[in-house]
């Protein structure tokens, strides 16, 4: 069985119907991509895992566990994090103690202070600003801030929400470099992204969502091959 | 110089208490951005908590140490109040316009007012007394029981100010005054941290009550207008600091206090009251987030 099995959610805003029926499986290991244009339900569909908005239909099953009706604290100590569009840094606090958030479900001080210095060590900028008050990084540096905060929790499965968001394109080379480093030390990463070029490239599994439903769904490779998702996506039309 | 001296002592002393109702209010906004109404009440009701619990344990002329038990009582009492009055009152309303939350609040604060009434009655009530004693500090005459409540004012806004900027529950609660929705990303339980705001913002409103107590004697009926006027004056403290930040809601307490005695005593007794809303007006017209209001970089 997939590490994250989800099956069939429905959520609502109001009288919005934001996702019909999505279906995503992620197993373990992998890291997993989910493109499409802007408000096609990609976010909302990282929200619904992490607890933010409540589906109205659906299952969402994590190792073995069901996640529906947890709150987001809880979905974090099931052992997953999420790294929310618009990268939600805390920008009066110091970069410090936005990691130390990160960390705010586990207790074992000695393994906190650990992660926190390997981070640090992963993302020389943030050690050199850990005093600095977040909102004064920019957006790079917010980006790398929001993925090392989320690393913190030691996420089974880390939720990316557009890292490559409003980012240069050297930095969003950097950023996507680190997601499969962190994938290569077994944390599994579901991925969402406009930049669909980028993500299929990195990815083992990729999903099309469109107008809130599950479009294709293949093999990373295959999906970026594919006329239909170039033309669409890619930006490579006849 | 000796009248300057006392005045400024008197200020110090009611603008401490002022701190610490003012740091309820604050607290209450920094998190979910309303005004408790409430909140004098549950000040009210602290000096009234303590006025029963001496009566029943027969403290009415307290040493320093069942002082501190009355304060410990009065302080649990008013936690349990202010976290019925989260989860029966405000909880329901937590997606509902802030409008809504607001008119509750006013509700909230009727409604113990009545309540205090209904059980402890119109008549002015005496207050436990410590001490008579006065120390010489200056060339002037200073009531011990003043520094006492200066003291323990003091130490629990230190201890406060502890807990939210050095302790892990600290930082949770700057996450969910920050944004509930990432707060609870970083795993922050945003109830639990509501519920604890709430829980501590009413338990130093309680030790305001027994400090207002203990400082002036007796103590007038729940719905009397001076604990209104003391709550409302807190609360303009609070937004003279900078509503949602809790040094500034000390400053604010503080400068409003000695402000207050000042003109009391150079202008005249008359102006006492006025002086907190013509600083009022005059922060909203020149620095309208207030001394030390929240000055958040934001980087687009």
């Amino acid at each position: 069985m997939a590490l994250l099995e989800v099956s069939g959610l429905d959520v609502h805003y109001g009288a919005i119907h934001a996702l019909r029926g999505v279906s995503i499986s992620v197993e373990k290991g992998q890291i997993v991509c989910l493109v499409g244009s802007n408000g096609a339900g990609k976010s909302t569909t990282l929200r619904a895992l992490s607890g933010l908005v409540k589906p109205t239909r659906g299952t969402i099953v994590f190792d073995g566990q069901s996640l529906v009706g947890l709150k987001p604290h809880q979905v974090v100590r099931r052992g997953i994090a999420h790294a929310p569009e618009g990268r939600g840094i805390f920008p009066n606090l110091s970069v410090r103690d936005n990691l130390e958030l990160g960390a705010y479900v586990r207790s074992d001080k000695a393994g906190i202070a650990a992660d926190l210095e390997r981070q640090l060590e992963r993302f020389p900028i943030l050690k050199e600003r850990a005093t600095q008050m977040a909102g004064t990084l920019s957006g790079g540096e917010q980006q790398m801030l929001a993925v090392a905060r989320a690393l913190m929790a030691r996420p089974r499965l880390l939720l990316l929400d557009e890292p490559s968001l409003g980012l240069a394109p050297q930095i969003v080379q950097s950023i996507f470099r680190i997601i499969q480093e962190i994938n290569g030390e077994g944390v599994t990463i579901l991925l969402v992204e406009q930049n669909a070029h980028m993500a299929l490239s990195i990815a083992q599994h990729g999903y099309v969502l469109e107008s809130g439903e599950i479009k294709m769904s293949d093999a990373a490779k295959t999906l970026a091959a594919s006329d239909e998702v170039r033309k669409a996506y890619l930006g490579i039309g006849e | 110089m000796a009248d300057f001296l006392t005045f400024l002592f008197k200020g110090i002393s009611v603008g401490s208490l002022y701190a610490l109702i003012a740091l309820g209010y604050t607290m209450v906004y920094g998190i979910l951005q309303f005004i408790n109404f409430a909140h004098s009440d549950v000040f009210a009701l602290g000096a009234f908590f303590s006025w029963r619990f001496a009566v029943a344990y027969h403290l009415m002329h307290p040493t320093p140490i069942q002082a501190a038990g009355l304060l410990l009582l009065s302080m649990a009492a008013c936690a349990l109040t202010g976290l019925l009055i989260e989860w029966l009152a405000y909880r329901p309303l937590r997606q509902a316009p802030r409008l809504n939350v607001l008119i509750t609040a006013i509700g909230v604060s009727l409604f113990l007012e009545n309540a205090g009434q209904l059980v402890w009655g119109k008549s002015v009530v005496q207050f436990p007394t410590m001490t008579e004693h006065s120390i010489v500090l200056g060339g002037v005459h200073i009531r011990l029981v003043e520094v006492v409540a200066v003291g323990a004012a003091f130490a629990l806004m230190l201890g406060l100010q502890w807990l939210v900027y050095r302790t892990k529950i600290g930082r949770g609660m700057r996450a969910v005054s920050v944004d509930h929705n990432i707060a609870g990303l970083m795993g922050v339980p945003v109830d639990q941290i509501i519920s604890l705001t709430f829980v501590i913002g009413s338990a130093l409103a309680g030790a305001g009550g027994l400090l207002v107590g203990l400082t002036y004697g007796q103590i007038k009926q729940p719905a009397d207008a001076s604990w209104i006027i003391y709550g409302l004056k807190a609360f303009v403290a609070a937004v003279i600091g900078g509503i949602g930040n809790l040094p500034g809601a000390m400053l604010g307490g503080l400068l409003l206090g000695i402000a207050e005695q000042f003109v009391a005593g150079y202008v005249s007794t008359t102006f006492r009251d006025a002086i907190a809303f013509a600083l009022l007006i005059v922060i909203l017209l020149v620095r309208p987030s207030g001394i030390l209001g929240k000055n958040v970089v934001e980087k687009v």
